[in-house]
């Protein structure tokens, strides 16, 4: 007796907590799937979208933008928004897997600089499916304290005088980067003399470097375990606050510059909401929230004019317009190319 | 137990061996001996004596060598100095050995880089006494250092199991019988542990050959092993044929020195338990 009451008292709980759910669903309960790396979007800035718009985001991350094509391109979850690297993004619309943006129905689309939206044109050819969200450089990050002399070119890692003291990327694609813009080359090449022209460099220069590393560059310099390394400028700004005698640069000669962008994907239906949130990233409070969270450069002038005078003239953080002058945004290389690249990184390592 | 006994406790261990042994053995022998078109080739497997893997190669052999060795040097006179000492409480000892492993091993060679690293601790201590600083990090001897540093447990405890489990009766023998000590060790003593060094020496040398993560911390990605090739035509060429054809030669050498210092302990073990 007293287990079937237990039971009824149990189903009408259950009802009951169910029941406004229920009701939500009918009216607005929308929800996004959002795709990006790891820790490029304040968590603060998602409840507060959900609070102003009642719609959900059900957030994904990863790390490298291959891992997000192959989580993408496998289907398990259907993402609605996805924010990616310049040469993905360019994959991912080349293979028919973005949608058209209408940028004129978002009211705070005019915030972000139009030197960014054309520059994005490398990728995406006419502007219709990419919403710039940070952007960047490689340079170089140094000690003011133990190099005296200006640095302004690629050459003072090649010229022998800091032997030891250089940490160059882990990467091949970014070393290759360094030595092809200090011989003043296209960091795209695909003429095969040019890329073992750099390889050249790379195996004369290994000598001269301390170590090749990805992540931890910046510590090191921060320790001072070395004077001088090739570091993405979103690291140099964190550097800088560390150990204040470190000093970024973009090498005169050029350097890469990329850009992550979001698109809508093709299987997103609730493409209302997605605007909604592209907007919403787009707003000054919310972009200044993001780059604070980061100190990447925003390509929101809205942010960039209210930013303190110290910030501002950090070219980490602020490009300026001759320093990027000469820089490229990475083009996907053909794969007799990529196979000339894996080849001759793997004799620069075993030298 | 009765024969069904046994077959049915075996089935958990027989499930995992073909699911995490056997399956993706064939699956790598299957990537190794095809082309990206799916053709047979024996191009891969060969592709260890192109120069490049052939030096990687021959830098993973030395370093691995190299590595076991200094366990040896180091484990044995710790067995030695136990067999002797009156304290024989070998669960202690076990315990101490084993302590270090209680830790991550990243994280322990982390450790290692921030110990020997130029600014690091050892450096101020060496300048502080005014003595020249250490400049071993990004070399191979910070690897093989990281690799002592991790493996050595490895080589400890079989070691020091077989010296312990010696008689003192043989030895007493020996002596009345009028040998000295060197040739109470080289006649008694290293032969009836033989069985524990190459044991020792397996369980070292493996893992030391296959390294790549040690190499690339403490070797600032300058020394590039076979294990770091491997790893690189895996996760950044995309190139699994060839990673594939590169484990298999790795997994020959593997085999042969496996054969060659497994064999000669269960040799010696046999005469020792006879």
């Amino acid at each position: 007796m007293k287990y079937k009451r237990l039971c009824l008292v149990t189903v009408v709980c259950i009802i009951l907590c169910t029941l406004p759910a229920c009701s939500g669903k009918s009216s607005d309960d929308r929800t996004l799937t959002v795709f990006n790396y790891s820790e490029y979007l304040d968590p603060d800035m998602l409840e507060r979208f959900t609070e102003q718009t009642g719609i959900r985001i059900q957030y994904e991350e990863a790390t490298t933008p291959e891992e997000m094509y192959t989580k993408y391109t496998t289907g398990a979850i259907s993402y609605d928004l996805l924010c990616t690297s310049d040469y993905m993004i360019k994959r991912l619309i080349d293979e028919g897997e973005a949608q058209e943006i209408d940028f004129s129905a978002l009211p705070n689309y005019s915030n972000i600089d139009d030197k960014i939206i054309t520059l994005s044109k490398s990728f995406d050819k006419d502007n219709r499916y990419a919403l710039p969200y940070f952007w960047g450089t490689v340079g170089i990050l140094y000690n003011t304290g133990k190099v005296t002399a200006p640095v302004d070119s690629w050459n003072v890692l090649f010229d022998g005088e800091y032997s030891g003291e250089i940490i160059m990327q882990d990467s091949m694609r970014d070393s290759f980067m360094v030595a092809l813009k200090a011989l003043g080359y296209s960091l795209n090449t695909t003429d095969e003399n040019e890329i073992r022209e750099a390889a050249e460099l790379l195996k004369k220069q290994k000598k001269d470097v301390a170590s090749y590393l990805v992540d931890e560059a910046r510590d090191e310099l921060v320790a001072e375990n070395a004077v001088m390394g090739v570091v993405y400028s979103g690291e140099a700004y964190l550097g800088n606050e560390y150990n204040s005698d470190l000093e970024y640069v973009i090498p005169k000669e050029g350097s890469n510059l990329w850009i992550d962008s979001w698109i809508v994907t093709k299987s997103c239906t609730d493409t209302d909401a997605a605007r909604q949130f592209l907007d919403f990233l787009c707003e000054e409070d919310v972009a200044n929230a993001n780059f604070e969270y980061i100190y990447f450069s925003t390509p929101n002038k809205a942010v960039v004019d209210d930013m303190d005078e110290e910030l501002k003239t950090n070219t980490a953080v602020v490009p300026t317009d001759e320093s990027i002058e000469n820089c490229e945004i990475y083009e996907a290389l053909d794969p007799d190319t990529t196979n000339l690249y894996n080849e001759l990184w793997k004799e620069i390592k075993s030298e | 137990m009765s024969r069904k006994k046994v077959q049915v406790l075996s089935i958990p261990y027989i499930l995992w061996v073909i699911g995490f042994t056997v399956i993706p053995l064939l699956f790598v022998f299957a990537k190794a001996s095809t082309n990206a078109e799916g053709d047979l080739t024996l191009e891969y497997l060969l592709a260890i004596f192109d120069p490049v893997h052939r030096k990687a190669l021959l830098l993973s052999i030395a370093l691995a060598f190299t590595t076991s060795l200094i366990c040896v040097v180091i484990s044995y006179p710790v067995a030695l100095i136990l067999k002797t000492s009156k304290f024989k409480n070998t669960k202690i000892i076990m315990f101490v050995m084993i302590l270090p492993m209680w830790m991550n091993f990243i994280l322990r060679i982390l450790a290692i880089q921030l110990l020997i690293s130029k600014n690091g601790v050892i450096n101020h201590l060496l300048s502080m006494l005014n003595l020249p600083s250490l400049n071993i990090i990004n070399t191979p001897a910070a690897i093989v250092v990281g690799m002592v540093y991790d493996y050595l447990p490895y080589m400890l405890l079989p070691v020091l199991n077989c010296v312990l489990a010696i008689p003192d009766d043989i030895i007493e023998a020996g002596k009345d019988l009028g040998a000295g000590r060197l040739r109470v060790f080289t006649r008694i003593l290293l032969p009836l542990s033989l069985s524990g060094i190459g044991s020792g020496i397996t369980m070292v040398f493996v893992p030391s050959m296959t390294e790549f993560v040690i190499a690339n911390i403490l070797g600032g990605g300058k020394i590039q092993l076979l294990g770091n090739v491997i790893e690189q035509e895996f996760s950044v060429s995309m190139n699994w044929n060839l990673g594939s054809g590169l484990s298999v030669a790795l997994m020959v050498f593997v085999l042969i020195t496996t054969f060659l210092f497994g064999h000669d302990s269960s040799g010696s073990n046999r005469n020792f338990v006879l």
